[in-house]
């Protein structure tokens, strides 16, 4: 365990102090003491930013299950610091603004800390992990830790709902992804990514690179709220607004950016990777971008704005990864562009995002609601609220100078670039990029515009609110604040991150390629496609805006709920009702189907065998001669079986059955096993008795004295068994004799006398070659009569228990 | 069993003599198991029919006056008799249910054949006898 080890696990020891710091500090918000952790940890990794910026990295090793390869190695590189970094800086304020949001008297406080604190290693986990397995784990840990935050009202039923609906879609990602994981460790033999990279080569030319790569995708895509499965970031907007800052926008989401970007020396070059990535990407950016319009709740366009944004990022990352088509690095600055983009804006977009989720807290925690429909004229009563959602917007719109606008004008520009790629068929399609980003550019700037118009400006209405409206406390306002401000800061002056982050994660995202220069500048020149793009953003953006009268009426804009619930819930329902059905179906709760299920299941799996093994044979070589008497017996003993079925009379049918019974040991007789024979006859007697017995005590109402219906599937079924009964029956006889075995009886003919001093050969075997089994039947009748004397003399009443 | 309402003489007349022998050639079957036809589970099985035909020809009360056996003490005796004459020869450092046998001279029969099968086979035939009585008693007495 080195110190980093002990960084990584430190949020999860502290989380179990923090109960006890609940119960017995009542005088002091619990967040106070939760707040040292990730401040600490944020100044730790700070000190690695040295060793990173000059292109190194800390690698510390762990062993935990050596012998599966599954060891607790921790790697930190450019990009694990950059996101490491973010979650403990954005976790740092989160909870300074939590002390303010959450209230110390009403709120279980141990639980949101405990969560939160857990979500937070887990992270650090994911980020800092070399071995995929252990990322795996911790991947696994923060869906659990999002669910629980997402039910942290778990009186509200919305909000269970949100936690089930995230649980469901990210677990089943992770699943996938753990299955993707598989197969790596199947191609390469290791769980280590640097090594996996290493042998990038060897995984590539693999049959299984396809599935691997599709099923770690689903688990990037369902983390990172991709399309299709963005459907449970909106509904996790029930959780408390800090956890929507802190997880919804700035870090859970971003796993499966990270995961993507991590991966990308392994899978990146492919056409796949970098169709699917780029198409899921682009189309998650347009739909977010267009849904988010249509929403009323500040939150809800947040998280649909979230959705847009990581869209824009894995967009980046799909185009990025064309650098490594062209690996020797020619005309290196068209690809790394994309990369560079994505790096900056899932900085930028930590910032601006995570503040916009305070101020849409402190919004509805000083005003009660956060319906736009509602709200209006709060900028004169919230200046500073306004002031830093104003920051917030114009980054998330991408307008000069903050640093929104600086990332996605480098967005715009890597779009542009593709265009003039000449590979994946990009020739054709490539043209697309630009479009698309084009529209959803234009629809952010119009959320953006829209959130801030109908909350800010307009009247001020006070009838519209329960609660006294007024700024919110200056606590509050920290985290906000500080983070509108690094908005400015990177916005003005983007170099300072150039070299000590933004370089060194793209380094690592794209080992082959040396000598990144990244120079963020402002102006571009005229001749820039992407500013002209950017005028033609904030052209039309305000022309959409304001003709919002007109289209605020249509049913597009009415309807803000995302028409792919839908689908969930429809799958969700069937998958039940399926469920149900399927049970309902098969499981009657009648013995009589479930035998008939074993006696088919029996029947095909056996005739399966035989005809699979062409096992068929009869052999009438050693068939012994069948005397009259026998063929007597025979037709006897088949005539009171048929008739058994045909008998509506129990009485008739128990007599008709122990003639069956006596015949049998006629048969015993015939065969020469007088031991059998007896016994035959003397069980046959008692089961008689017992019978009569019982019958006696039928009752009479329901004295069936109707004929047993008559069922074709059941005498299919049942000639079914007696058919290949006897065919086994046949075969094994046939085959039986055929392969001359010595019969073990020999021994006992011979020993019976010497060695156990019995003529009776039967009772020898019976009580001395094999009296275990003796021994054990007769334990079993000793059961079976004192089950029978439970059964009948134990009578308990309905509550009581034996 | 159903309270006797008509007058059974002949059945209960018959039923004194035959049971003496049944008792008697079920007893014979079960020593006489090891040469001939027969053993512990046959010999029980006819002994409890015996017993059966008692409780079908006098009604219960009058039977467990004359037969004042618990039938489930029989199984117990008859299971730890089986197992008894196992473990016994485990003691002697035999595997467990080996059977000896040797040949003495015993003053009435003359020279017979003694084996420890014969326990372990009246161990079968008690636990047969107590198991029947048991599931017969337990089904006719039950209202």
């Amino acid at each position: 365990m080195t110190i980093l080890h002990w960084a990584t696990l430190s949020p999860f020891l502290f989380a179990l102090l923090i109960p006890m710091l609940y119960k017995y500090i009542k005088r002091i918000h619990t967040g106070w003491f939760v707040l040292i952790v990730p401040l600490v940890l944020f100044i730790y990794f700070l000190s690695f930013l040295p060793v990173t910026s000059s292109g190194g990295s800390v690698n510390q090793t762990l062993n935990w299950v050596p012998s599966l390869g599954i060891n607790f190695n921790l790697y930190v590189d450019g990009l694990s610091l950059l996101f490491a970094l973010l979650i403990t800086g954005i976790g740092t304020l989160v909870v300074l603004y939590s002390i303010y949001y959450l209230s110390k008297g009403t709120e279980k406080l141990n639980n949101f800390y405990v969560y939160l604190m857990m979500f937070m290693g887990a992270m650090l986990g994911i980020v800092l992990s070399d071995n995929i397995i252990v990322i795996y784990v911790f991947w696994e840990v923060t869906s659990i830790a999002s669910s629980l935050l997402i039910s942290y009202w778990f009186y509200r039923k919305k909000s269970i709902d949100g936690a089930v609906k995230s649980m469901l879609i990210t677990v089943f990602g992770g699943l996938s992804m753990l299955g993707g994981f598989s197969l790596l460790y199947v191609i390469s033999g290791t769980f280590s990514i640097r090594e996996l990279i290493a042998n990038a080569d060897m995984i590539a030319e693999s049959s299984l690179f396809l599935p691997a790569m599709l099923l770690v995708l689903l688990g990037a895509f369902t983390k990172s709220a991709q399309f299709p499965f963005h459907i449970w970031l909106p509904d996790a907007m029930e959780a408390p607004t800090p956890v929507s800052a802190y997880l919804h926008s700035a870090t859970m989401v971003k796993a499966g950016i990270y995961l993507v970007a991590r991966l990308t020396p392994v899978f990146g070059g492919s056409a796949e990777w970098f169709w699917i990535i780029s198409i899921a990407g682009t189309v998650t950016l347009f739909w977010g971008s267009i849904s988010a319009v249509r929403q009323k709740d500040l939150k809800s366009l947040l998280a649909f704005s979230t959705i847009s944004q990581l869209g824009l990022i894995m967009t980046l990352l799909g185009l990025g990864s064309a650098a490594f088509y062209y690996s020797d690095g020619m005309e290196d600055s068209l690809y790394t562009t994309a990369v560079l983009a994505a790096v900056f804006h899932l900085v930028n977009h930590a910032t601006f995002k995570g503040s916009l989720f305070m101020t849409a807290g402190i919004v509805d925690h000083e005003t009660g609601t956060r319906d736009i429909r509602k709200l209006g004229g709060l900028m004169t009563i919230m200046p500073i609220t306004a002031t830093v959602s104003l920051v917030g917007l114009a980054s998330m719109a991408g307008l000069p100078p903050f640093n929104g606008f600086l990332s996605k004008e480098l967005f715009l520009q890597a779009t542009v670039n593709v265009v003039s790629f000449d590979f994946f068929n990009l020739e054709t399609w490539g043209v697309l990029f630009p479009v698309f980003a084009f529209v959803a550019s234009v629809l952010t700037f119009l959320y953006c515009i829209i959130m801030f118009a109908k909350a800010f400006t307009g009247k001020f209405k006070p009838e519209n609110y329960d609660a006294h409206v007024h700024e919110a406390p200056w606590g509050m306002l920290i985290s906000p604040v500080i983070l509108g401000s690094l908005v400015i800061i990177f916005g003005l002056f983007p170099n300072i991150l150039s070299s000590s982050i933004i370089e060194p994660a793209m380094a690592a995202i794209m080992p082959h390629t040396q000598g990144f220069d990244v120079k963020i500048s402002h102006w571009h020149g005229w001749s820039s496609p992407a500013l002209w793009m950017t005028i033609g953003v904030i052209v039309f953006g305000l022309g959409l805006y304001m003709l919002m009268n007109k289209w605020s009426q249509t049913s597009f804009y009415l309807k803000e709920r995302d028409p792919l619930n839908q689908v969930y819930d429809n799958w969700y329902d069937g998958l039940v009702k399926g469920s149900q059905t399927v049970t309902r179906i098969q499981m009657t709760g009648l013995l009589r189907d479930y035998i008939a299920y074993m006696a088919i299941f029996i029947v095909m799996l056996l005739g399966y065998s035989m005809i699979r093994y062409d096992a068929f044979a009869i052999d009438t070589a050693h068939v012994s001669e069948v005397t009259p008497y026998m063929w007597l017996l025979v037709l006897a003993f088949t005539a009171a079986t048929i008739a058994v079925p045909f008998i509506n009379n129990r009485l008739t049918a128990v007599i008709v059955i122990s003639v069956i019974g006596f015949l049998l040991s006629l048969f015993f007789v015939q065969f020469r096993a007088p031991d059998l024979a007896l016994t035959q006859l003397l069980v046959e007697t008692v089961t008689i008795i017992l019978f009569m017995l019982v019958f006696q005590r039928l009752p009479k109402l329901k004295k069936e004295k109707s004929r047993p219906r008559f069922k074709l599937v059941n005498l299919i079924v049942s000639i079914g068994v007696g058919g290949i009964f006897t065919m086994i029956a046949l075969s094994s006889f046939a085959f039986g004799s055929d392969v001359n075995y010595d019969s073990i009886a020999e021994y006992f003919i011979e020993n019976s006398k010497e060695l156990a001093g019995g003529y009776n050969m039967v009772n020898v075997i019976l009580v001395d070659f094999r009296g275990l089994d003796t021994m054990l039947e007769i334990l079993v009748l000793a059961i079976a009569a004192l089950g029978v004397y439970t059964l009948i003399k134990l009578r308990l009443k309905g509550s009581e228990d034996v | 069993m159903k309270p006797i309402k008509s007058n059974e003489v002949m059945l209960q007349t018959l039923t004194r003599i035959l049971v003496f022998i049944v008792l008697s050639f079920s007893i014979y079957l079960l020593f006489a198991g090891h040469n001939q036809p027969g053993g512990g589970f046959i010999g029980g099985l006819m002994t409890a029919s015996g017993i059966a035909l008692l409780y079908l020809s006098f009604d219960i009360k009058s039977v467990k006056q004359s037969l004042p056996i618990n039938f489930i003490t029989v199984i117990g005796i008859g299971l730890l008799l089986a197992v008894g004459t196992g473990i016994a020869t485990m003691l002697l450092g035999y595997p467990f249910l080996t059977q000896f046998f040797d040949y003495f001279y015993l003053p009435v029969f003359g020279e017979a054949e003694l084996t420890t099968a014969i326990p372990f086979d009246i161990g079968v035939y008690l636990v047969v006898v107590g198991a029947a009585i048991t599931i017969f008693l337990s089904i006719a007495e039950d209202d």
